[in-house]
């Protein structure tokens, strides 16, 4: 479910980031024409890490919000969507070199303005946040997140035309999601085939989210809007989430959550990614604590990412009116999730399903046999390599 | 009582021209089974609902004599209206064995004519005929009862003029 909602919101992001680079261009191309031509040079030689530290100069808030980071390493991973990986990113960004320096170049008007000092600051949060990338994979996306937050902030303070801020506000509002999409997609995939249009599709959304940045001097990071949003709350959620995986960690095993992050687009779901062979004492724990009380199971699918098989459940607790979404992975080769059958009978249909879709194995489960397609068939059709013996009829 | 044909005044002769006409059994057969044709209900998809407004009130197959039928062997004409899928294919060739002689078939909707949406799908059969021989294709996703109305009367018009020419124009 929420997979395929943010398939969606992947392609209808894919679709848009054509159109972001028309606006940042023109205000790039602006502020070439009012830069010396060997100050964008220099720009351009610039590393990476530097822009990326450049880009929060403007922002005074970009410290505050790097050692807010720094204060809660908790909050971050719930933040990040699915397992941003930061080696990604870096990949990434070697690609939209032209479009990077356009936007050193509009990176350069703001930082001129800014301060020396602050600019000592700002790289300071990068380092932080590329400390809290080198942590864990998780944090990566968060990492990032945050300071994207401080860039929105620090908008205003920035002496950008208000043209072209407005034309950044239309464009990139939605550019924080595209980014995370990006990585989330390119963690995915990043072993398929689809490699070189994955590249291309990264570089795109990538100097998208870069192109809305240059009036704010976001670098490497920057992906908020000029008029985008302040920073985001926290979630209502989060206290939940952190919660069910402290209580995770504490009930059923130390390494049983591998990921835990809000499902913002499904209405803040807490979300978690729990260990395979922890995922049977961990249902129980959902089940029957009392606490949780997760007395309903909701829904159960299953979901093929070429790298591996993901089992979704939902459980619901009907008093509080709360639910969450647990994500259980497992190797593509043999995949195999302990049944849910036994804790709620729920399962028993929503695992067969599975099974003759995708061939996930439930050991556990009472009686797993077809029960969509005929009993005869050969093979999982909804697997991504699925292909069909008889091509016609 | 004897019939004196000679004596019949020219009065009588006109009268009985009038009301007596000719014609082959196989005509009289034709007229009798186009104006009688029980449709089995088969809805296996959205044309179902479609199926069912037509035999509604506002529609009214039954003033054309169709009247569904929940037996194959009470039924004439199988309406295949929805998709096929592979799983299907064998009860619906097994109903169409059980319906007695004279039989035909209606697809009814892109699905049954041919896949229709699902054309590239791994579980949906690419057109009924592939598993029966059909009569009527009625275009339409779905057709609306009009067009079922329609396609009804264009297998009734088969069955007449194969009766009256002697030629055969559905696949039995």
């Amino acid at each position: 479910m929420s997979e395929e909602n943010k398939r969606e919101d992947e392609n209808t992001i894919e679709n848009k980031s054509p159109e972001a680079p028309a606006p940042a261009e023109a205000a790039a191309a602006e502020a070439a024409d009012q830069q010396e031509a060997d100050a964008a040079k220099e720009q351009a030689n610039e590393e990476k890490q530097q822009e990326q530290a450049a880009a929060e100069p403007v922002a005074d808030s970009a410290q505050t919000e790097a050692e807010d980071v720094a204060a809660k390493p908790e909050a971050q991973p719930a933040e990040a969507p699915a397992a941003a990986a930061p080696p990604t990113v870096e990949d990434a960004a070697p690609a939209p070199a032209p479009e990077r320096r356009k936007e050193t170049d509009e990176e350069k008007a703001a930082r001129r303005k800014a301060t020396l000092e602050a600019r000592e600051a700002a790289k300071v949060a990068a380092a932080l946040a590329a400390a809290e990338a080198a942590k864990g994979g998780a944090s990566a996306g968060a990492a990032s997140a945050q300071p994207v937050a401080g860039d929105t902030q620090a908008t205003p303070a920035a002496p950008a035309s208000a043209a072209s801020a407005a034309g950044e506000g239309d464009a990139f509002a939605p550019a924080p999601e595209r980014r995370k999409e990006t990585d989330e997609e390119k963690a995915a995939r990043r072993k398929a085939a689809l490699e070189a249009r994955e590249a291309a599709k990264a570089a795109a959304a990538q100097a998208a989210a870069q192109g809305g940045a240059p009036a704010t001097a976001a670098g490497g990071d920057g992906s908020a809007g000029g008029d985008a949003p302040p920073p985001k709350p926290p979630s209502p959620s989060q206290p939940r989430l952190d919660r069910v995986a402290a209580m995770l960690r504490e009930l059923v095993a130390e390494d049983a959550v591998e990921e835990a992050y809000i499902n913002e687009a499904n209405d803040h779901l807490p979300t978690l990614v729990i260990k395979n062979d922890r995922w049977e004492q961990a249902a129980r724990l959902f089940c029957d604590h009392a606490e949780l009380g997760c007395k309903y199971l909701r829904n159960v699918s299953g979901v093929d990412y070429e790298t591996h098989m993901e089992v979704v459940y939902y459980p619901w607790n009907m008093n509080a009116r709360e639910g969450y979404c647990v994500k259980v992975r497992t190797d593509r080769d043999n995949p195999s999730v302990a049944s849910a059958t036994p804790i709620w009978e729920t399962a028993n249909w929503n695992e067969r399903e599975i099974y003759d879709l995708l061939g996930v194995d439930f050991p556990g489960h009472p009686d797993l046999r077809r029960i969509m397609m005929p009993d005869d068939w050969v093979g999982h059709p909804l697997r991504k390599d699925y292909v069909p013996l008889d091509p016609e009829v | 009582m004897e019939l004196d044909l000679a004596n019949v005044s020219p009065e009588d002769r006109k009268e009985v021209e009038r009301n007596v006409f000719f014609g082959t059994i196989e005509q009289l057969k034709g007229w009798a089974r186009s104006n009688s044709l029980w449709p089995l209900t088969f809805g296996l998809a959205c044309c179902a609902i479609e199926m069912m407004a037509a035999g509604g009130a506002h529609y009214d197959l039954d003033r054309f004599g169709v009247m569904f039928r929940t037996s194959p062997r009470q039924a004439d004409v199988m309406i295949v209206s929805g998709t096929v899928t592979k799983k299907m294919a064998p009860l619906l060739k097994r109903l169409y064995d059980q319906m007695p002689e004279p039989k035909w078939v209606i697809a009814m909707g892109s699905c049954a004519t041919a896949g229709g949406p699902y054309v590239k799908s791994y579980s949906v059969v690419k057109g009924v005929d592939q598993i029966v021989p059909v009569d009527v294709y009625i275009p339409g996703c779905p057709p609306n009862p009009a067009a079922l109305i329609y396609g009804i009367n264009k297998l009734q018009a088969k069955i007449r003029y194969e009766a009256k020419t002697g030629k055969q124009v559905t696949s039995r």
